[in-house]
């Protein structure tokens, strides 16, 4: 896994594992990878991936049977979406701000756009897959 | 687990190497030791393991002085150096010698490690080229399940997927009951895997801290951030010029191991030794 300079490595895990939670790979009451075979998967100090299991743990994303491991939230779909969300607006949302403003982007232009490009998700977002294939 | 106390040492009376250095190193840890060439790496990794012993003040592993090389300590102990000594033995041979000494070996992660490294089963180890004896010494040295376990520059000589599966069973080998150190030149190999930076200069250890806590407490500015005044350190990289600075808004940087040391190593540190050494106020988390 390649980790970006501008967020803290525990954080850009908790995003690979709510990657994983919204495409259903892991889903809801399942065990997740353990601290230890994740840290290897990723080639991190197991101490970063506990971290980011607490963290986890924190916004409801996944809880802790204590002696068999974490397992995903039963509503930890939503829960995922709202810290998304928030990752968004105060980690990414800035960068793109940055270049919207650097290089002279109208919001008139972005809004056409960004019209254009709902218009073309015929495909439902994937956290809706995730209602729709909740039954 | 490892307590150097006011460590004297040197091999010639006239050249100290070390100085009055302290170390504290604890279980559940991966450090990175750093120093520039003929700091004292090697000859502090010896210290510490038993294999040099203090002109003054004490080197202990579990309260126990490591020169004093007593059976207890030796088998929670392992240290690989950086050349390693190859017998003309296989490894089924080898591990009929020597695993003995290691009350915790496992043969069967032993098997899984050289899988994983893809050494070669059957054949001598002196047979072996450089880089696959070392990869059979590093999977013998963690399968040796020792508390403490010092590696001397373990990723000079392996090549690149080497690298990639050493990190991978170093990282599941880590665990609360273990202290892995590790020395290096090659930080770029060990980056994401190291969570405490120790550095010896001067004769002394002038950083002993977690990544995280550097990562709070410092800013890694590139570009126009870097260029402005009250900088610890300037550089230049690819990426332009870059600078360590105090994390004033708690923004996260990644901490770059190569600058950090250059600041820590140069001739003008002392203003960044005098910050890094205050205590720090900002462990709001």
């Amino acid at each position: 896994m390649e980790f970006r300079d501008n967020e803290a490595i525990y954080l850009q895990i908790a995003g690979y594992v709510s990657e994983k939670i919204l495409r259903q790979q892991w889903p809801p009451d399942d065990k997740i990878p353990s601290v230890r075979d994740l840290a290897s998967e990723l080639q991190v100090n197991p101490n970063t991936v506990m971290r980011t299991y607490e963290y986890l743990q924190n916004q409801g994303v996944v809880y802790n049977k204590r002696g068999i491991g974490f397992f995903v939230a039963p509503d930890a779909g939503a829960n995922v979406k709202q810290m998304r969300r928030a990752r968004f607006l105060e980690q990414e949302l800035p960068e793109v701000f940055k270049t919207i403003f650097l290089l002279d982007i109208s919001l008139e232009e972005l809004e056409q756009r960004y019209t254009e490009f709902k218009a073309a998700q015929t495909a439902p977002l994937p956290i809706s897959t995730v209602t729709s294939n909740g039954q | 687990m490892v307590r150097i106390r006011n460590l004297d040492f040197g091999y010639s009376r006239r050249v100290p190497l070390f100085q009055n250095l302290s170390l504290s190193l604890d279980r559940g840890h991966i450090y990175g030791l750093l120093g520039k060439n003929g700091a004292g790496k090697t000859t502090l990794l010896k210290n510490i393991v038993g294999l040099a012993f203090p002109w003054a003040g004490t080197c202990l592993i579990d309260e126990q002085p490591a020169a004093a090389r007593r059976p207890e300590v030796l088998e929670d102990l392992f240290f690989l150096p950086e050349e390693v000594y190859a017998p003309a033995l296989t490894a089924e041979q080898f591990v009929a010698h020597t695993a003995g000494f290691y009350p915790r070996f496992n043969a069967e992660q032993l098997y899984e490690y050289l899988q994983e490294l893809e050494v070669p089963r059957g054949a001598k180890l002196n047979k072996f080229s450089h880089g696959q004896q070392k990869k059979f010494m590093i999977a013998f040295a963690l399968a040796a399940n020792t508390g403490l376990l010092v590696l001397d520059e373990p990723t000079n000589g392996l090549d690149i997927p080497s690298k990639v599966q050493f990190r991978k069973i170093l990282a599941s080998a880590l665990s609360e009951e273990r202290c892995m150190v590790i020395s290096t030149h090659q930080v770029r190999d060990l980056e994401s895997l190291i969570d405490t930076v120790v550095v010896v200069h001067n004769r002394e250890i002038v950083l002993n801290e977690e990544i995280d806590q550097l990562a709070e407490r410092l800013t890694f500015a590139t570009g126009q951030e870097a260029e402005a005044p009250g900088a610890f350190h300037t550089g230049m990289s690819v990426r332009g010029p870059v600078a360590i600075r105090p994390n004033e808004t708690g923004a996260y940087s990644r901490v770059d191991l190569e600058l950090l040391f250059n600041a820590l190593t140069s001739a003008d540190a002392a203003p960044f030794y005098a910050y890094l050494n205050q205590p720090s106020h900002a462990s709001v988390q």
